[in-house]
């Protein structure tokens, strides 16, 4: 057994020394999980607000199998990904497999059912809140999501959190799509799996110290934003 | 906004009068209107009155086209669209909707299709006149009860409707802030929009109303001038409500 305390003083000295591949890890975890956020939001929202205000047949069902997809295990979108991207399959003439790009698509597809069916049930709420002053302003459908969205930005920004959160902490879809290639596609979760499985605990412990760090420090200041948005009577 | 009569008025056909013919509600089965007919005029407000249940709120939202009635017709002045009806009137609800925003910004949100300068000022204007500008940055939903109900009444005459529907506007406000409220109910009949309000507060009908339309039970008792209905109403059944008995 290794004596943890002198594996935490070493994975300290790497956080504080600022080592350089460890900044690099963390730069592609944080450019990864934000961009596929983004893609996330920009799919999600969209949809989910489709799903809270418009009736259309079929609507039932894709709401249940959205939230059946809040679940989608890492593993298997990483392994379906892969069978797309790769030499031989539909995607394969783009040459993603092994790139940032593909860890992006991987965690895009995990994240964007949780945005989408998270955004759905605060904007559902909201709507039916204001769903017939809306009526009686004769609003378009697409002036009642476009409104219903902004009155409902603390509780979508919420879900974009959920959603960087399962990104972030995620290493099934990364390992699998990415390789975990040194300087090219290694994040810092697949860098704490390899060098756990290594045995060198000083580098992974450093790297789960900032993981810790980010995911908890994210939560924190979106709490504190919603916090003071809820004292302004805003949320 | 409140004194000035509506800009629009000289150039557009007027919405009123407004007929109801023959108008039903069903829901599962269960007539909960039938056969109401009425003709509406300009001028003093018109007051829905009778008991819980009796149908007022769901008459007041098919009259302004929220409902589509089971049966029945609603025609607006010399044939004017339903919809555009509905875009020249505006319907105050008993629970106050505001969006989380400033007090001005929800009375900009009515005027979003003016330029963002005239916006602005025109929306300080409602205001000021409702009484509120100096709550203009505060955030509407951190406005007393009261407050809230006048910045939602500011709100719906914002953008000068020719009729003005409210339920039951002051049902849960203090009497200072119902008399606020009904002040600028007041004001804006005064101006020239026409007023269909939905009370059962007997006293705020007796204060408001230019004519009355009593409901029991989904149906149409009578339509009276106000000074007649409270002296001497035609049918038994507002007698008996007015008498405070309960109407089954």
């Amino acid at each position: 057994m290794i004596e943890i305390g002198s594996v935490l003083s070493l994975a300290l000295g790497l956080v504080t020394s600022g080592d350089g591949r460890l900044l690099e890890i963390v730069a592609l975890s944080l450019r990864v999980s934000l961009s596929a956020v983004a893609l996330g939001c920009l799919a999600g929202i969209p949809l989910g607000a489709a799903l809270a205000v418009l009736r259309f047949p079929g609507r039932d069902i894709i709401t249940t199998l959205l939230d059946a997809l809040m679940g989608l295990p890492p593993v298997v979108v990483g392994l379906l990904i892969y069978l797309s991207l790769s030499r031989a399959g539909p995607f394969g003439v783009f040459g993603l497999l092994y790139t940032p790009t593909a860890m992006i698509i991987a965690q895009a597809v995990l994240i964007t059912p949780l945005i989408a069916a998270l955004a759905r049930q605060s904007l559902a709420e909201r709507h039916r809140e204001y769903d017939e002053w809306f009526r009686s302003m004769r609003l378009s459908p697409w002036e009642t999501i476009t409104t219903l969205i902004w009155e409902d930005r603390t509780s979508l920004l919420t879900a974009a959190l959920a959603g960087f959160g399962r990104g972030i902490a995620e290493v099934g879809a990364v390992i699998i799509v990415g390789g975990n290639i040194d300087r090219v596609t290694r994040v810092m979760t697949t860098a704490i799996a390899l060098e756990t499985s290594k045995g060198d605990l000083a580098l992974a412990l450093a790297l789960g110290l900032i993981l810790i760090l980010i995911a908890v420090g994210i939560n924190a200041g979106v709490a504190l934003l919603r916090r003071s948005a809820e004292r302004h009577a805003y949320a | 906004m409140l004194d000035r009569p509506s800009p629009y008025a000289p150039i557009l056909a007027g919405l009123l009068p407004l007929q109801a013919t023959g108008i039903g509600v069903v829901r599962a089965g269960k007539a909960l209107l039938s056969d109401i007919s009425f003709r509406l005029v300009a001028g003093a407000p018109t007051v829905i009155m009778g008991a819980n249940g009796a149908g007022k709120s769901l008459l007041l939202r098919v009259l302004h086209g929220l409902i589509a009635p089971t049966t029945g017709t609603i025609t607006w002045g010399t044939g004017v669209d339903t919809d555009v009806a509905g875009r020249r009137s505006a319907l105050v609800f008993q629970r106050p909707t505001l969006l989380r925003r400033s007090a001005l910004a929800n009375i900009e949100f009515v005027l979003s299709h003016r330029p963002r300068a005239a916006r602005r000022q025109s929306a300080q204007e409602t205001l000021d006149q409702a009484g509120l500008g100096h709550l203009a940055s505060t955030p509407a939903r951190q406005l007393s009860g009261g407050e809230q109900q006048r910045l939602a009444m500011a709100r719906a005459l914002a953008s000068y409707p020719e009729v003005l529907f409210l339920d039951e506007p002051a049902a849960s406000l203090d009497p200072a802030a119902t008399l606020a409220v009904e002040a600028l109910i007041k004001r804006a009949s005064g101006s020239g929009t026409k007023v269909i309000l939905v009370t059962h507060d007997i006293g705020q009908a007796r204060r408001l109303a230019g004519e009355v339309v009593f409901l029991a039970g989904g149906r149409l008792s009578e339509v009276t001038a106000a000074d007649d209905f409270f002296k001497q109403p035609c049918s038994a059944t507002a007698r008996a409500y007015l008498a405070g008995e309960l109407i089954v």
